[in-house]
């Protein structure tokens, strides 16, 4: 339609109830019945990395803070298949609902409200992230590659960080014009995540400017110092940091998400 | 006639379900709805008509709670739309005009899970949606997927999807918009059905025939305004007349229809003239009698014609 001059949607605390579930519940069942689909690419990449990276390359890399190199990249498989599970569900999947599908409109039009929708396409993608990345600790797990029952809080971890990552989806999604536009986000924001979070060489490897900024606004370097820690037993005080760094930029993103939302929804 | 008594019926007993005071909706600068009023009665079928973007649509989403007025009050069951959005959605059901049916889901996974956002219970929800299979004729089509449905069952699977928490009252955003005859009777019946059940109903079209076959009342809107309303006998009576002559466009025979009728009133598009005159029937077939005229046709007068009287005939977006 036409450009809104007048905003109606100020920027507000969400007022959520249960009927969030209901919308969760819609895009589980979807889920359910399309699982085989959803569950094979999410068990067979880890396992590719695991071979090509872990053994394949791995054998020609010295130990990093003596640990094998297989060891090392492991955790962080399991962290960016939440990164991947969040924010792909919420830029390209709940685009469709949105914009091709038209389910937002056909369930809005029920009691439920548009912050309701979105709080509940939210806390799907984290739990989607969280889903990912409990299969591919079951894989790591399989390789042998857990040394510490800590790794049991992993699926509670990923559960937010794939908040954090969904929530930072829907942002793009409030502003996406077409579908396309989201391969800016893929390629400049997620592609470089993977690649500089500690995720396949320490941060320490890179200059300290871009360790720095790695650590200040990159998400994923806070869910991989947290999943490393717990896979591998060895607990540090910085993952409380890391823990308030996720849990703060969490709760921002999510508020900013259903805002913008509201103000592409709402005319 | 019927139609009339039911109508003064429902002016003079009935509740006022809806009620519209300087209802306004702008988006930036263009003023989709601007300071309508009106009410809607329990029980009766009215249609909003109107050009495209004379504002229909607009005043029906805000109705549904779907866009915030601009300006205004809007009360639906004595609710107020701007504040109490939740007890409007529980009570009001709408059919929009596009399909947004979840194509994720089967023909009865769509009820079901729609019967989920107003927390009925699952055992009813199943219970409901076989009887609105039923009563729309889909019912042995319940397990396969949306996009296996042909046009006109998708467009009764979304009205039994509007009907799924029992609302009072039923919008439909054209709804036989792009059907076939057959679908479009059906259609048609299911409505007439639903209205002696008592829900209320309100309809956006752009067909008139269908305003006539099913409204007791009728909104026309044009740029944002309501420009008339009445029942659809009643107008056509008042506006147009009894009978309309549609003859070939010929200045001999204009002049001598302008000397027998000189009240009527005459309009020429293409190369056609509509003669419309406020005298009874026969009139025309009389003066057919005594003149030999090819090319001839005299009919009812219609809302159509009430429409494209009061809105021109200029083509709109």
């Amino acid at each position: 339609m036409t450009k809104i001059t007048d905003s109606p949607a100020k920027f507000s605390l969400p007022k959520l109830t249960y009927r969030v579930w209901h919308v969760w519940r819609r895009n589980f069942d979807v889920f359910m019945k399309t699982i085989k689909v959803n569950f094979l690419p999410s068990l067979i990449e880890p396992i590719l990395y695991l071979l090509a990276l872990g053994f394949g390359l791995g054998g020609f890399i010295q130990p990093i803070e003596g640990v094998p190199y297989i060891n090392f990249i492991a955790p962080a498989l399991v962290a960016i298949s939440a990164m991947y599970g969040g924010f792909f569900e919420c830029t390209y999947a709940s685009f469709v609902r949105m914009y091709f599908q038209k389910t937002f409109d056909a369930i809005i039009a029920t009691p439920v409200s548009v912050e309701e929708v979105i709080a509940g396409e939210l806390l799907w993608g984290a739990t989607r992230a969280a889903l990912n990345s409990t299969t591919v600790l079951a894989v790591i797990g399989a390789f042998g590659l857990i040394s510490s029952p800590l790794a049991l809080l992993v699926p509670l971890i990923s559960l937010l960080g794939g908040l954090l990552f969904a929530s930072l989806a829907m942002c793009f999604t409030a502003i996406a014009p077409n579908i396309d536009f989201f391969n800016y986000p893929a390629f400049l924001l997620i592609t470089p995540m993977f690649l500089l979070s500690g995720t396949f060489f320490p941060l320490s490897q890179l200059p300290p400017v871009v360790e720095v900024a790695a650590l200040t606004f990159l998400p994923l370097t806070h869910l991989v110092n947290l999943i490393r820690g717990l896979v591998s037993g060895r607990a540090e005080g910085f993952m409380l940091l890391s823990l308030a760094w996720i849990t703060v930029v969490t709760a921002a993103l999510f508020l900013l998400s259903i805002n913008l939302m509201k103000k592409r929804l709402i005319k | 006639m019927f139609a009339v008594n039911s109508l003064e019926r429902y002016m003079s007993s009935s509740e006022i379900l809806i009620k519209a005071h300087n209802l306004t909706k702008k988006f930036g600068n263009f003023t989709a709805v601007d300071h309508i009023n009106f009410e809607i009665y329990k029980g009766e079928c009215v249609g909003f008509l109107g050009p495209n973007g004379a504002g229909k649509t607009t005043t029906v989403r805000m109705i549904h709670c779907f866009w915030p007025l601009t300006e205004g009050k809007l009360y639906v069951a004595g609710f107020d739309v701007s504040t109490q959005a939740r007890e409007v959605k529980r009570i009001v059901s709408v059919a929009p005009q596009e399909d947004n049916l979840d194509p994720d889901f089967s023909v009865i996974k769509n009820l079901q899970v729609y019967a989920r956002y107003f927390d009925i219970p699952k055992a009813e929800a199943t219970k409901r949606a076989k009887e609105l299979l039923k009563f729309f004729q889909i019912e042995d089509k319940q397990d396969v997927l949306i996009s296996e449905l042909s046009t006109g069952m998708k467009r009764r699977l979304i009205l039994a999807r509007a009907l799924i928490n029992e609302p009072q009252i039923l919008l439909l955003d054209e709804p036989t918009t792009g059907l076939d005859p057959q679908a479009r009777h059906m259609v048609w019946e299911e409505v007439r059905s639903l209205r002696k059940r008592g829900v209320t109903i309100i309809l956006t079209t752009h067909y008139m025939e269908e305003a006539t076959a099913l409204c007791d009342r009728v909104l026309l809107m044009d740029n944002g305004k309501i420009i008339e309303q009445g029942n659809p006998v009643e107008l056509v009576k008042k506006h147009i007349g009894a009978e309309v002559l549609e003859i070939d466009n010929d200045e001999k025979l204009l002049h001598a229809l302008k000397a027998e009728f000189p009240d009527a009133r005459f309009e020429a598009f293409g190369d056609r003239i509509h003669v419309f005159t406020m005298q009874p029937h026969g009139v025309f077939e009389r003066f057919l009698e005594r003149n030999s005229l090819t090319n001839v046709t005299i009919r009812n007068a219609n809302l159509e014609d009430v429409f494209l009287k009061l809105t021109g005939r200029r083509l709109r977006e």
